[in-house]
């Protein structure tokens, strides 16, 4: 652990701020809390590969003086398991918005999770694809407005806990951005989990999602997440069965690890070969 | 918890974006927007240092130095 | 003296295998797809036995993400393919284009479009190993017809890679992949192996990964190793941060197609067969090459003029060895087994269009030494 000041300039690429994300924006408080999570476990930026897909959230990448590895819309996890199994002593963090991962990405995100490799995804949930100008997502939910949903959504959402949770996901998690220091630590424990481990971080698109939902603005939507959600096991779901759970709902450490296995596969071989 | 004269805020308002969450969520109303619609300390006295603003800020741009902090390091 | 041990009657696919081994492949990821699928099974027992890795990944898509992500830590990557799956690479594949990742996709052609013809013999995918992935761009495609070549292809590929930093395509056809003859490894040091070209640029320098050094090529360095960079399919400054300035993106994209179109001939790779007098030239490559060579030995003990240009090299299509190569001849026959693809490239390098005409076979079927005597006859005036 790292007990020195925490100063983000440390770990941002300054020139690049400041960033390209709308006013409000929730997706900066999920780099704050990531960049003083990673400063706490006092890890080596050299360690860090960061990769991310296409779309705000993915822009993260950029912004963070680890190396970084920007690629194509949905399928960074897929980059960010070459990363992983051929140098697994890095750590493989994959920053990824609601579209990405469980739209198009949706594939890679649950055979990632099925093989339990020591990645750590981190799902920027905004319920609406921001870069494209506000479609809805597979995490919007019925009855939501969206440019490609002028009458209102009738898809359903996914629960990304749940969906996580059935892929095989070892470590999985779920908080807000203004619970940015419950999101910090949650991270924390992702990255220093050994496995698949989810974070999901419910951020607000004050832009495209709040004004077409009438939700307001950036702060009225971070009032809602500290409204609408509580820990797990709340007394308050008695009354409110519809509060959404924050905490780790799994946190599994007997399942081996994909790289790990993996290395017994080559111990295996070799005996064989010799 | 450091008060008033040991806090000193680093707000880089180049960065700041006005969106209103630091000044909002400040326990004590330290801060407001300028003119200009960025972050400003109005009064920094009142300053707990508890840094949910810069844990909250989607701009990174403030910064809360706790110097009692710093010297019980 | 051939080492016994070296010795092997196998598969093309397999051939491609060892080829990539001796290259130094160490990480592999891929997709089960007909005719491809033996390169997929062997390198699942082989990879490991040398320390190296290999993922069976959920799609096509995945696999060719996975190389890209293994490449930029430092290892020698493949993935391997047929039609379907090759579709599905192609975006990806525009992206290893664009960020200059070093890779080798081998695709065991089959007929198509679609499913198609999964087992059957087809070379349908020729434009689109050059044109699959969209935008402006350059690409390195090989192919071969025997298994001696295909070893040396496969290794020729990496070397290529490595040295343009470029995704290279290893254009194979489902009669070479699984038909079985001899192949001779060659020893260590036989063939020439490149290696990553990696920066020496020290800890705490600025080091710029997309920065062309005058031989025009960009030393890489690790992932995980002392510089962190960024890389992205946007189009992107010398330190990989995206840019849109017009002059980045101009000079990027020049940089891109140049580094390979300027080195056309360096990177051609052919085989001639008879061509010193030949009146009529046979152009072909993979296994429609074997039956073009075939003809083309049977027709000179009856005393006819007619060679073989075996293209090794498809793209960057070698025009000016065409053009020199097909300069005597009376009539120039394209073999191959599509409507019509490297003859388009033949036209456009020789100085009479009208004398190049198309033998092929599209049915699913090698097209045999037969097929093409029959088109030979026609030009001749001799009928059918």
């Amino acid at each position: 652990m790292n007990d020195t000041p925490f100063n983000f300039k440390d770990y941002v690429r300054s020139r690049f701020f400041p960033h390209m994300w709308c006013p409000g924006c929730g997706h900066g408080i999920v780099l704050g809390s990531l960049l003083r999570g990673i400063h706490e476990l006092g890890l080596n930026k050299n360690e860090i590969v960061m990769t991310s897909g296409i779309g705000c959230s993915s822009r993260i990448s950029g912004y963070v003086d680890f190396h970084s590895l920007h690629t194509i819309h949905g399928r960074a996890l897929s980059f960010a398991t070459g990363v992983k199994l051929s140098r697994p002593h890095l750590k493989a963090i994959v920053p990824m918005g609601d579209g990405d991962a469980l739209a198009i990405g949706g594939n890679h995100f649950i055979h990632a999770a099925r093989r339990n490799i020591d990645i750590t995804a981190i799902v920027m949930n905004n319920k609406i694809y921001g870069m494209t100008g506000g479609q809805f997502s597979p995490l919007s939910g019925p009855g939501k407005k969206a440019t490609t949903a002028p009458y209102s959504t009738i898809d359903n959402e996914f629960d990304i806990v749940e969906l996580a949770k059935s892929a095989g996901a070892t470590f999985v998690a779920r908080s807000t951005v203004f619970h940015a220091v419950e999101a910090k630590d949650l991270l924390k424990k992702a990255i220093m989990h050994k496995g698949f481990s989810v974070v999901e971080i419910l951020s607000q698109c004050p832009t495209y999602y709040g004004r077409k939902n009438k939700e307001g603005d950036a702060v009225q939507m971070m009032e809602g997440f500290k409204n609408n959600t509580v820990k797990i096991g709340s007394k308050k779901l008695e009354k409110n069965p519809n509060l959404i759970q924050r905490g780790i709902f799994v946190e599994d450490t007997d399942k081996p690890e994909y790289c790990e296995a993996y290395d017994h596969i080559i111990e295996t071989a070799m005996k064989g070969n010799s | 918890m450091g008060k008033g004269k040991s806090v000193t805020h680093v707000v880089d308002k180049e960065w700041c974006k006005g969106c209103g969450i630091c000044v909002h969520f400040c326990p004590k109303k330290v801060l407001e927007l300028d003119r200009k619609g960025k972050v400003d300390t109005v009064r920094l006295e009142d300053c707990i240092a508890c840094k949910l603003c810069e844990l909250r800020c989607p701009d990174l741009a403030i910064q809360i130095i706790n110097k009692q902090e710093r010297e019980n390091d | 003296m051939t080492n016994k041990d070296n010795i092997r009657f196998i598969q093309g696919n397999e051939a491609c295998v060892e080829g990539a081994l001796y290259a130094g492949l160490n990480f592999f990821a891929g997709y089960p797809i007909t005719p491809s699928t033996e390169i997929t099974e062997h390198l699942s027992e082989r990879l490991p036995q040398t320390g190296g890795k290999f993922i069976q990944m959920e799609d096509e898509i995945a696999s060719m993400g996975a190389i890209i992500g293994a490449s930029l830590t430092g290892n020698k990557v493949m993935t391997a393919t047929s039609g379907p799956g090759f579709s599905l690479k192609q975006e990806a594949l525009g992206y290893a284009c664009m960020a200059e990742i070093p890779c080798v996709i081998a695709n065991v052609q089959r007929g198509g479009p679609s499913t198609g013809n999964p087992t059957h013999v087809s070379q349908g995918d020729i434009n689109q190993a050059r044109w699959g992935t969209h935008g402006d761009h350059a690409i390195i495609a090989l192919t071969a017809s025997n298994h001696q070549d295909v070893f040396k292809i496969t290794v020729e590929a990496f070397n290529l890679a490595e040295t343009y930093r470029t995704p290279v395509i290893i254009l194979l056809d489902e009669a070479i992949g699984h038909m079985r003859e001899k192949l001779i490894i060659p020893e260590p040091g036989e063939l020439p192996v490149v290696d990553r070209l990696r920066t020496h640029v020290p800890k705490g320098v600025d080091y710029h990964p997309y920065l062309p050094r005058e031989d025009d090529r960009l030393p890489m360095s690790d992932f995980g190793a002392q510089h962190r960079y960024n890389v992205t399919g946007l189009f992107h400054d010398m330190w990989g941060f995206p840019n849109n300035d017009p002059a980045v993106v101009n000079g990027l994209l020049h940089h891109l197609v140049d580094k390979i179109e300027n080195s056309v001939n360096d990177i051609a790779m052919y085989k001639e067969y008879w061509l010193d007098d030949a009146e009529y030239v046979l152009v072909s490559f993979g296994s429609s090459a074997r039956s073009s060579i075939h003809l083309a030995q049977n027709r000179r003990a009856r005393g006819m003029k007619i060679g073989v240009l075996e293209l090794q090299t498809l793209w960057p299509f070698p025009t000016d060895i065409v053009r020199e190569k097909c300069a005597n001849a009376k009539a120039v026959i394209v073999v191959e087994m599509n409507m019509g693809q490297v003859i388009t490239q033949v036209k456009n390098a020789v100085d009479n269009p009208n004398n190049v005409f198309l033998a092929n076979r599209i049915d699913g079927q090698l097209i045999s030494p037969t097929d093409i005597k029959t088109v030979l006859r026609m030009i001749q005036g001799k009928g059918v």
